[in-house]
């Protein structure tokens, strides 16, 4: 038997009984003990848990009880899902001994779905960071060139999803976090609509902009995984209120007639000359398969960075208050007074880049700054919004790059915070506008590094972005044609 | 706008952090750039546009104001770094009068 890649491949073997989901367990987690090491995309891994998990699947199915795709199928959650039992430590010190009282609704859904978690994913600090570079567990690595970084903040995720440590993996995305590492690591990474999926339990780092979503090898994949985490939660107030459809039942490859945005903003200067070239064919593509391509504008997209670099470090900065050293974190030696308490734990506890947006968020919200900064930022969210609502009178989905370069080298933007910063241009104004967007691989560069597709649609629906996805997907089947050299 | 270094100490105090001086003098330097990069915004004329705290059309949910679950004060304590009884405990806030 050849271990499957897929969540589909490995619910038919599941299915047909050629394989059992104790048998699957055992291979995957002999793969992350053997092959982990040259990518470090796990944290924490599950081995006891995650065979009793299997072997629970095991029964439930051998009974009669088979509870849908991801029953006993091998998955695993960034470490910023909050899970009982086992310590959850969002990529930092402060959280290296956090055992959260509770699942987080995400967690939760995936174990009812009956899916084995392996363990949890490396990420960047808090989910700040572009490169998982930042997290305190060490730098994840670039399966196709383990130079190379995976992106961030969700890199162990994607990297893990791609090695086929997983088969995939639940990340979160507040400015391109799961979008961005799919595209840098040749996986399928999806943000939803904000509110389509809860966050319950996921560690917060800028409120109105966190999302969870899928990555995984297949838009069919993702669409299965999304179907199993969206939907209303009372434990969320921003949770919304509306039926999750079954995504995957719902999947259609016939795009005829649909309008297809190209923001002519989108092709930014600087951009990688052979990731312009990889999306323009794509775009050609989707025209041979019958879409529509109408080229439209969204002007205020190139201040969408800025935008964010005040808004998110603005929430984070509240957010992130809350790790004072008393009650679940870590807590400096012999604190001599209160105050010193509060700032020898939070200075040791927290990574330069948290601290980074700590301090911009702190800075752009204190007096005299309010005005300039945050109130500017929020003014200038609403025109980018309304370049969007603009936009969906012309078209039904918007296609561009998920990001403007291949993966980077390791060490290559470290000094050098805004040039990192910049590397999320082309993801963020989904995020600030709320929208669900896709990244879907659309090809390789001369140096065998994946590119990213990114198709964005409109707010809740995630069904024709998923679609659009998927047709190119069939259509070119670059999930097929090259395979991780991690092996 | 460039950020002093009187200014980075400020936020510090208020962000409950602290730096040495090295670290202080980068920060000054990258959290200025950064701040000189925002600065574009300035351009936009954002005179009578609405700003926007949140995407979504929310409005607070109401649920009935009943107990429906509890995580006990041994959950809570769980992760205390230090605690007594059921309570944290953090360095003495009043100073010692005797």
């Amino acid at each position: 038997m050849s271990i499957p890649r897929t969540i589909k491949e490995a619910a038919a073997l599941i299915e047909r009984r050629e394989v059992s989901p104790v048998e699957l367990a055992e291979l995957f987690l002999e793969r992350i003990s053997s092959e982990d090491g040259k990518i470090n995309s796990y944290i924490t891994v599950w081995e006891e848990a995650a065979l009793e998990t299997a072997r629970k699947a095991e029964k439930e199915i051998s009974e009669g009880n088979y509870l849908g795709p991801l029953h006993g199928v091998p998955i695993a959650l960034k470490d910023i899902f909050v899970t009982k039992d086992s310590r959850t430590t969002c990529g930092s010190k402060m959280l290296r001994d956090f055992v959260a009282p509770y699942n987080s609704t995400v967690a939760g859904k995936l174990m009812a779905s009956g899916s084995v978690v392996l363990g949890k994913n490396n990420m960047d600090e808090f989910a700040m960071g572009s490169s998982n570079e930042t997290s305190y567990f060490g730098p994840v690595k670039n399966p196709w060139d383990t130079d190379r970084v995976p992106g961030g903040s969700s890199g162990g995720s994607a990297a893990a999803t791609a090695a086929n440590l997983c088969v995939a993996s639940v990340g979160t995305d507040t400015g391109g976090s799961i979008r961005q590492p799919g595209s840098l690591c040749g996986v399928v990474g999806m943000k939803p609509t904000y509110g389509r999926v809860s966050r319950y339990g996921m560690i917060a780092f800028a409120s109105s902009l966190d999302q969870a979503g899928p990555l995984a090898k297949t838009v069919e994949d993702a669409a299965i995984i999304l179907s199993s985490i969206a939907g209303h939660d009372p434990m969320d107030s921003t949770s919304v209120n509306l039926p999750a459809a079954d995504y995957a039942s719902a999947l259609s490859a016939d795009i005829k007639g649909l309008r297809v945005g190209i923001p002519k903003e989108y092709f930014v200067s600087g951009m990688d000359p052979e990731v312009e070239k990889s999306v323009r064919k794509a775009i050609a593509e989707l025209e041979t398969l019958g879409a529509e391509i109408v080229e439209i504008s969204l002007p205020h997209s190139r201040y969408a960075v800025s935008t964010y670099y005040i808004i998110a470090p603005s929430e984070a900065s509240s957010n992130l208050a809350r790790y004072d050293g008393v009650r679940y974190t870590y807590r400096c030696e012999n604190p001599e007074t209160l105050r010193d308490l509060f700032f020898r734990s939070r200075s040791e506890g927290f990574g330069d880049e948290v601290k980074r947006r700590i301090m911009l968020g702190t800075y752009a919200l204190s007096t005299g700054y309010y005005d300039a900064y945050y109130l500017k930022a929020q003014q200038v969210r609403t025109l980018i919004i309304r370049d969007f609502d603009r936009a969906w009178e012309k078209v039904d989905v918007i296609a561009s790059a998920t990001s403007p370069e291949t993966a980077f080298r390791i060490g290559e933007k470290t000094d050098d915070p805004l040039k990192m910063y910049l590397s999320d241009i082309l993801t963020i104004p989904c995020n600030i506008a709320g929208l669900p967007g896709i990244s879907v691989p659309c090809g390789f560069s001369s140096e065998k590094l994946p590119i990213g597709l990114q198709i964005m649609g409109k707010p809740f629906d995630e069904q024709t972005v998923l679609n659009v996805a998927y047709a190119y997907e069939q259509s070119t089947k670059w999930y097929e044609k090259e395979v991780v050299p991690l092996g | 706008m460039k950020i002093s270094k009187k200014d980075v100490l400020n936020t510090a105090e208020l962000a409950r952090l602290e730096f040495d001086d090295e670290t202080l003098s980068r920060f000054t330097r990258q959290l200025g750039d950064i701040l000189v990069h925002i600065d574009e915004l300035a351009e936009l004329d954002t005179k009578n546009v609405e700003p926007t705290s949140h995407v979504l059309e929310l409005s607070i949910p109401f649920r009935k104001d009943k107990v429906n679950q509890l995580i006990t004060a041994e959950e809570a304590l769980g992760n205390a770094p230090s605690k007594e009884n059921d309570f944290f405990t953090v360095p003495k806030v009043i100073e010692d009068q005797s």
